[in-house]
């Protein structure tokens, strides 16, 4: 006779929602999670501390840069860098609340400890020092995540070589920042030290940054970034980086094989995250991994082993929160017999930089890659009332659509609120909407939305109303 | 504003069922649209719009109305919406822009679609859409969920014809209300009788009471017959454009044994026996509401080629429930052909006020004896039943074999009887 009839591995995004969907559902459930606090990298090293981290430095930013045209005058700004960490801190520690409070609201038992398979149906749970007890299930929900990759010739001191997760709690602002990668998460975490006055170099093996993006966003951050004075050193190899005293030195060459050192007080190692199975048991349930190291699943997001289904970061697919809970979601569901879908084409991609990014279906370069044939319609947000009200006026909203039937097939967008505009290009897409339908849509003026609708009039018919 | 009624639609019939609308309530109509189809006693009919204007529904759906009863109103002062002719012309657009490259053409296209697209044309377009058939991400998962293909569900809600939540739910339920065996099921299900079938059990249970009706049984032999379409089938159709069928032989060879034997072809009326000069043949036919019977006028005067061409139309007619009152009103001689299902034997109910009724049945290979030799003939079985107030045994027997007699010896057709004894006047 088993416990539950649903164990989630890993409180995240994915797993919480998971559990919570389970429980909804009408199975017996529990959620096991590693750390004292649940919501997993999200809530407490990722997403949350970060947006809090991203939105304090940006009031400081706009105060010293943006205020005076605005005629609010300030004398005397500075930084209390430590209420900004311990206030980043409280926006956690309500997450963490929230989430425990739905857990009980959903009767889903929570018990901390390290998961480990023991086997297909039990997995033991290591509660305190050397405690451990058994629980058995009928299925778990493997929801583990991942950790920052680490370079094997860069040692990750947690002090001055550090990641992602000692980012966000740094005891001081760094002077120089120096940062491995300039993907997503490098770009975001040198833009809240960028604001708060440290100087920021980005290394990126890759001649342009967040190179999953449409190659049209990328330049725009790219400039938009290097006009805040972030420094980018483009189509970089770095080969070290070494700590001495409170100087870190990264080694790095370029293309043509010429080093170059760089000195600064801290290193963040931004390049990628890898699934997390450590310690987890799989082999003695059974449960296979790919090349990639990624648990392998099936379209049902069931692995090899009848019963263990896992999602989120650990296994294949862009690793973002939204992803992993509609995978939650539809493992729940799936299991209880319903047959829900995820579209993932349809998984938007957003990067919090200043101006915001963000993105959803295919970018241009696919579609020029796979030979599609599409029409493009790009406008500022300059040309909008509110953005030139707001003083917000960087970026643009781009429409890829097909070129036969005017079908919406990418939206990507650079500026202001970018991350919160990108919905309307989902929902779109989700029901398959012509560029002619959303500029036949009523879009409230003025906003930002309106950005979107003369996109699309451009991309329908090359007709601008307000261009 | 003007009230659309219940139009007086025969004579016998005072009440209809309002049997589903065409049109959604508030919406705009154009002059001659179909509003709403009514099901009468044997029919269902349209009801076109009287005037152009918004419709204000009156009566609701399965509701019975008496003749002259209200439907709905009709408000000939509203103005047609703009944004109907927008939508109209916006579905246009994206259909002709996927044919042209040029934005100049795009101008020259759209300007004719301007004048007012008929709305049968625009429904068109809507299906033609490339999204047509896309499910909403909630009606996805209902559809996978109710094994229902997106392929399969008519969009009737959503733009361009997607499918949306209320079209998947409702392919769902559709799909879900067709029979589905399942083990040891012990449900019921209660729908409301048709107005046409509560029609057909009044009169066959009429029929039954107050008749005294018995069946002969004869069995004819197809080889004759069998041998004339085999040999002219080709030519007939080429000739008449409709296939040469059994049904016109055993039409004729009734109207010649009905001529022969006129009680057969008469009705008891008010103490009085009325005999008929002419013989309208009845025709049962199965449609997907259910039996109907319509009419082959003055089936005596018709060719072969003229009865089968006759019978093919109404039985178009009947399987799209457009037949008309008058083309089910009447009838002298009711033909019923139970043999198109398998069945080899049975006994027809009379249809009244008719007196008798001819079942044909499955055309069979038997052993047969002839001239003492035993020999596989293709045989049916027939039946008549008969009203035995008006029709004797021997006259209905003798109508029976008479039948079968113009059947096996399809040449005495011709002149109503053997041609030979004509000749030599036996």
């Amino acid at each position: 006779m088993s416990n539950y009839n649903v164990v989630v591995i890993g409180s995240g995004p994915g797993g919480y929602i998971a559990a919570i969907r389970c429980a909804q559902l009408g199975f017996k459930t529990a959620i096991v999670e590693k750390y004292d606090v649940l919501g997993g990298t999200c809530t407490n090293v990722g997403c949350i501390p970060s947006k809090a981290l991203l939105d304090s430095s940006e009031h400081y930013h706009n105060a010293e840069k943006a205020f005076a045209e605005h005629g609010i005058n300030t004398t005397g700004l500075s930084i209390d860098f430590k209420k900004m960490i311990d206030r980043r801190g409280n926006v956690v520690k309500q997450n963490n609340e929230g989430i425990a409070y739905l857990m009980k609201k959903n009767k889903i038992d929570v018990i901390t400890g390290t998961a480990s398979f023991v086997t297909k149906n039990k997995i033991s749970v290591a509660v305190g020092k050397g405690e451990k007890t058994e629980i058995e299930s009928d299925k778990f929900i493997i929801a583990t995540g991942s950790k920052p990759t680490k370079l094997p010739f860069i040692e990750i001191d947690k002090k001055r070589i550090i990641t992602s997760t000692e980012a966000l709690v740094l005891n001081e602002a760094p002077k120089h920042l120096i940062i491995i990668g300039g993907g997503v998460i490098g770009v975001e975490l040198g833009s809240v030290y960028q604001r708060l006055g440290a100087k920021v170099t980005v290394i990126e093996f890759l001649d342009k940054i967040v190179a999953t993006m449409d190659e049209d966003i990328s330049r725009e951050m790219l400039r938009f970034l290097r006009k805040d004075g972030m420094e980018f050193l483009l189509s970089h190899k770095v080969t070290g980086a070494v700590v001495n005293g409170n100087e870190v030195t990264v080694s790095a060459e370029n293309k043509n094989g010429e080093k170059i050192e760089i000195k600064g007080d801290y290193c963040l190692v931004a390049v990628g995250r890898a699934p997390y199975t450590t310690g987890l048991g799989l082999e003695n349930a059974g449960v296979k991994l790919d090349e990639k190291g990624r648990i392998e699943v099936d379209g049902n997001l069931q692995t090899n082993v009848p019963g263990i289904y896992a999602i989120g970061d650990v296994i294949k697919g862009a690793m973002l929160a939204h992803k992993a809970e509609e995978e939650g979601a539809f493992v729940a569901e799936t299991m209880a017999g319903q047959k829900p879908h995820i579209h993932y084409n349809m998984i938007p991609g957003v990067a919090y930089t200043w101006p915001e990014a963000a993105s959803v279906g295919a970018n241009e370069q696919d579609l020029k890659k796979n030979g599609v044939a599409y029409k493009s319609g790009k406008f500022p947000f300059r040309a909008l009332g509110r953005a030139r009200a707001s003083g917000d006026l960087d970026g643009f909203v781009k429409v890829l659509a097909a070129k036969d039937t005017d079908e919406i097939l990418g939206v990507h967008i650079v500026g202001a609120r970018a991350a919160d505009l990108i919905i309307e290009g989902v929902v779109a897409m989700e029901y398959r909407a012509s560029a002619e339908d959303i500029s036949r849509m009523s879009h409230p003026h003025p906003t930002y939305t309106e950005a979107f609708k003369e996109a699309c009039l451009i991309a329908t018919d090359n007709r601008a109303l307000n261009m | 504003m003007t009230e659309l009624k219940v139009p007086s639609v025969a004579e016998s019939i005072t009440e209809v069922t309002l049997s589903k609308y065409l049109v959604k309530d508030g919406d705009y109509v154009e002059l001659d649209q179909p509003v709403c189809e009514l099901e009468t006693d044997k029919a269902s009919q349209e009801i076109p719009a009287t005037i152009a204007g918004v419709v204000k529904f009156v009566a609701k759906e399965g509701e019975d109305l008496k003749i002259g009863a209200v439907i709905c109103n009709i408000d000939e002062s509203a103005a047609k919406p703009a944004e109907t002719k927008a939508a109209e012309v916006k579905e246009t657009k994206v259909e002709k822009k996927a044919d042209v490259k040029k934005p100049a053409e795009v101008k020259q296209t759209t300007a004719p679609v301007e004048e007012k697209p008929k709305t049968e044309e625009k429904k068109e377009e809507t299906k033609q859409s490339y999204a047509a058939n896309t499910p909403s991400p909630a009606a996805e998962k209902i559809l996978s969920e109710g094994d229902v293909k997106a392929k399969d569900v008519k969009s009737t809600t959503g733009v361009g014809g997607r499918i949306t939540k209320e079209d998947a739910i409702n392919a769902v339920r559709a799909k879900a209300n067709m029979p589905q065996k399942e083990a040891f099921s012990r449900g019921e299900r209660v729908e409301k009788m048709s107005r046409l079938r509560k029609t057909v059990s009044e009169r066959l249970v009429y029929s039954k009471n107050s008749t005294a009706m018995l069946t002969t049984f004869n069995e004819v032999d197809m080889t004759a017959i069998n041998q004339i379409r085999a040999k002219y089938g080709d030519a007939f159709k080429k000739k008449n454009e409709v296939s040469l069928g059994m049904m016109s032989f055993f039409a004729k060879a009734c109207c010649l044994a009905l001529e022969k034997f006129p009680s057969v072809n008469a009705y008891i009326e008010d103490g009085n026996i009325v005999y008929h000069d002419f013989c309208d043949i009845s025709i049962a036919v199965s449609t997907p509401k259910g039996l109907v019977v319509p009419v082959i006028r003055n089936a005596e005067s018709l060719s072969l080629a003229g009865i089968e061409k006759k019978v093919k139309e109404l039985a178009i007619k009947g399987r799209d429930g457009q037949l008309t009152m008058d083309e089910m009103t009447g009838g002298t001689f009711t033909i019923s052909n139970g043999g198109v299902f398998g069945s080899l034997m049975s006994t027809p109910i009379i249809n009244p006020p008719q007196s008798a009724i001819l079942g044909m049945h499955k055309v069979q290979d038997r052993a047969m004896v002839i001239d003492g030799k035993v020999e596989v003939r293709p045989m049916m079985y027939v039946a008549l039943s008969y009203d035995h107030r008006i029709i004797d045994g021997k006259e209905s027997v003798s109508f029976l074999v008479a039948v079968k007699d113009f059947l096996e010896n399809p040449h005495k057709m011709l002149l109503g009887a053997d041609p030979v004894e004509l000749l030599i006047e036996i």
